[in-house]
């Protein structure tokens, strides 16, 4: 049994425009999954259906086994869902959004009133129960967001952009958060701009472009598919007298730093051992791009060009 | 869980989440009904009413009071169900109620009993202040209960509908500005429809708010200008036909999903 299942799903808005063209995608239980694509490319829509929001043209949902269309209440019970924007009513105590959220999957509200207190408590929310929540910061909200979505402890969190407009440092308190839920068993799909994220945290990815799977696969496996790398190197010497770099790619971007393009057949050590004949001695070194937002961006490159042939 | 227990701890959390909405804002919701009853019997009722004298056998004072807190009864519980829900709609919480588990009947039930209970509650205290100006007694308090009740949950009903098609704030006052007060004023709260001529009359059978005045008068004072059968069936009919349509909207989507 699939923790999700869509079969050629499909979405046409009325206006005509084709937001889903048949897409085919399974989730494992347990998995951490990334569903990633440029702005527009279907994900909030795929997102909308699987969670009940927006009506789908044809295709199917299953969620845990159940049948989006034959058992709706049993697919929602199973899913929690933190969105894109702010959804709660501003006017509101925290508290309360998360307590009357649990009310409406049938927890009675002592019960639900525990657990608000363990996951604002978790999300470092709990002392701002009584606050309304429009007073929270940004980071705040989407912590509440999340609390909300776990609530009535969902074997599937659908989270899209959880950490947009999160600073770094509530950003990574927010990835130990969800590994540890995933860790426990919760499933987990997330969309997200920052392909660090995704690729720190995720086991298996599908990028959708324009309404359609481009990539579906393992994180190891797609980030295998990187041909090259590039990095950015700082070297302790003047590197006005470098003229060649064995077989290497590069160019140099200021008298300290050059560019180095590494294939999959070259290496790093091979890289540092050019540099050392040459006397040049590495002081550091960073990836110029991150890898998955390079396999990321070529693969959605590579979609328009197909899409304008 | 029992599928009944789930649907009863969701309607009751729909429910209390409406009641505190309008009770944390008493000072809008609440007290203007209190303020603007007790004009009305200052002005219609001692001032101009002691001039009128009696209306179908009783003092015109009496007589408008079962009007009055209808027509309390009647804007509250509309006014709460379309600003709540419509409010639901443009900062999106809707959207909670549709990824739970909870059917469109329990989600119409829950919005609408929250209307029933401001109305229910701002009739009270109109009921409040009208005892400061006239020596209410009920005639039939099953009756007036009943007729109490049931306008409300047909205007709250109303709201939802209106609810539901807003597009913008300017949606929501543009029914209760355009249709519910000149309903509501041309509904005998202020005289008896035996006053106007044939064809007025006539035209005034058209109004449901007269059904629902005079029913509710019925059961206080003992007087009515329709058959109370009659007036308990078109109400019933209304609520019936609201519903039924209120539903069709939420399991469409209507207004609330693409």
């Amino acid at each position: 049994m699939s923790a999700l299942l869509l079969q050629a799903l499909r979405k046409t808005y009325k206006n005509g425009f084709e937001a889903l063209k048949g897409i085919d995608l399974e989730v494992a239980p347990g998995d951490f999954f990334a569903l990633l694509g440029p702005n527009g490319a279907g994900k909030s829509t795929a997102i909308g259906i699987i969670s009940s929001l927006v009506n789908k043209t044809s295709g199917r949902v299953e969620v845990f086994g159940h049948d989006l269309d034959r058992d709706p209440e049993a697919v929602k019970s199973c899913i929690g869902l933190v969105p894109q924007e702010f959804n709660f009513n501003q006017w509101e105590p925290v508290g309360e959004i998360v307590v009357n959220q649990a009310g409406y999957y049938g927890i009675p509200r002592a019960l639900a009133w525990s657990r608000a207190q363990e996951s604002l408590a978790r999300l470092e929310l709990w002392d701002r129960r009584k606050d309304q929540a429009i007073s929270l910061s940004g980071g705040m909200k989407r912590r509440l967001m999340i609390a909300r979505a776990l609530v009535h402890q969902p074997k599937l969190l659908i989270l899209d952009e959880p950490t947009a407009g999160v600073d770094i440092e509530i950003r990574r308190s927010m990835w130990a958060f969800l590994s540890e839920i995933n860790r426990r068993g919760t499933t987990i799909i997330l969309t997200t701009h920052y392909l660090e994220e995704a690729e720190s945290l995720c086991r298996n990815i599908a990028i959708i472009n324009q309404g359609q799977i481009a990539s579906n696969s393992s994180m190891k496996q797609l980030l295998n598919q990187l041909h090259n790398e590039a990095f950015v190197l700082n070297v302790k010497q003047d590197l006005s007298g470098l003229e060649e770099l064995a077989e290497y790619r590069w160019q140099q971007l200021d008298d300290h730093t050059l560019e180095v393009e590494v294939t999959r057949e070259q290496s790093i050590n091979g890289l540092f051992q050019a540099l050392a004949e040459r006397g040049f001695e590495v002081a550091s070194m960073r990836n110029k791009q991150n890898r998955l937002e390079q396999l990321f961006i070529g693969m959605v490159d590579a979609s328009r060009r197909a899409e304008r042939k | 869980m029992m599928r009944t227990t789930r649907y009863r701890v969701a309607f009751q959390a729909i429910l209390i989440k409406e009641i505190l909405r309008f009770s944390r804002i008493w000072i809008q919701t609440l007290l203007p009904p209190a303020i603007t009853t007790m004009l009305y019997f200052i002005i219609f009722g001692n001032l101009i009413g002691q001039r009128i004298g009696e209306m179908d056998g009783v003092r015109y004072i009496d007589f408008i009071v079962p009007g009055l807190i209808l027509m309390a009864v009647i804007t509250n519980s509309y006014s709460n169900v379309v600003s709540s829900f419509f409010s639901s709609k443009y900062q999106r919480h809707v959207e909670e109620l549709l990824i739970s588990p909870v059917p469109s009947w329990v989600i119409l039930g829950g919005y609408v009993a929250g209307g029933v209970a401001r109305g229910v509650l701002v009739g009270v205290v109109v009921t409040c202040v009208s005892l400061l100006f006239t020596d209410l007694s009920i005639r039939s308090y099953g009756w007036t209960l009943t007729v109490f009740v049931l306008t409300s949950i047909l205007f709250a009903l109303g709201g939802f509908i209106n609810a539901v098609y807003a597009r913008n704030f300017d949606d929501i006052s543009i029914v209760p500005t355009f249709v519910l007060t000149p309903l509501t004023y041309l509904g005998g709260v202020f005289y008896s429809i035996s006053m106007l001529p044939d064809i007025w009359q006539l035209i005034s059978l058209a109004n449901p708010v007269l059904y629902m005045v005079n029913a509710f008068r019925y059961g206080l004072l003992g007087v009515t200008d329709i058959p109370i059968g009659v007036a308990l069936a078109i109400i019933l009919l209304f609520i019936g036909v609201l519903t039924t349509f209120s539903l069709y909207l939420l399991n469409h989507g209507v207004g609330i999903k693409s």
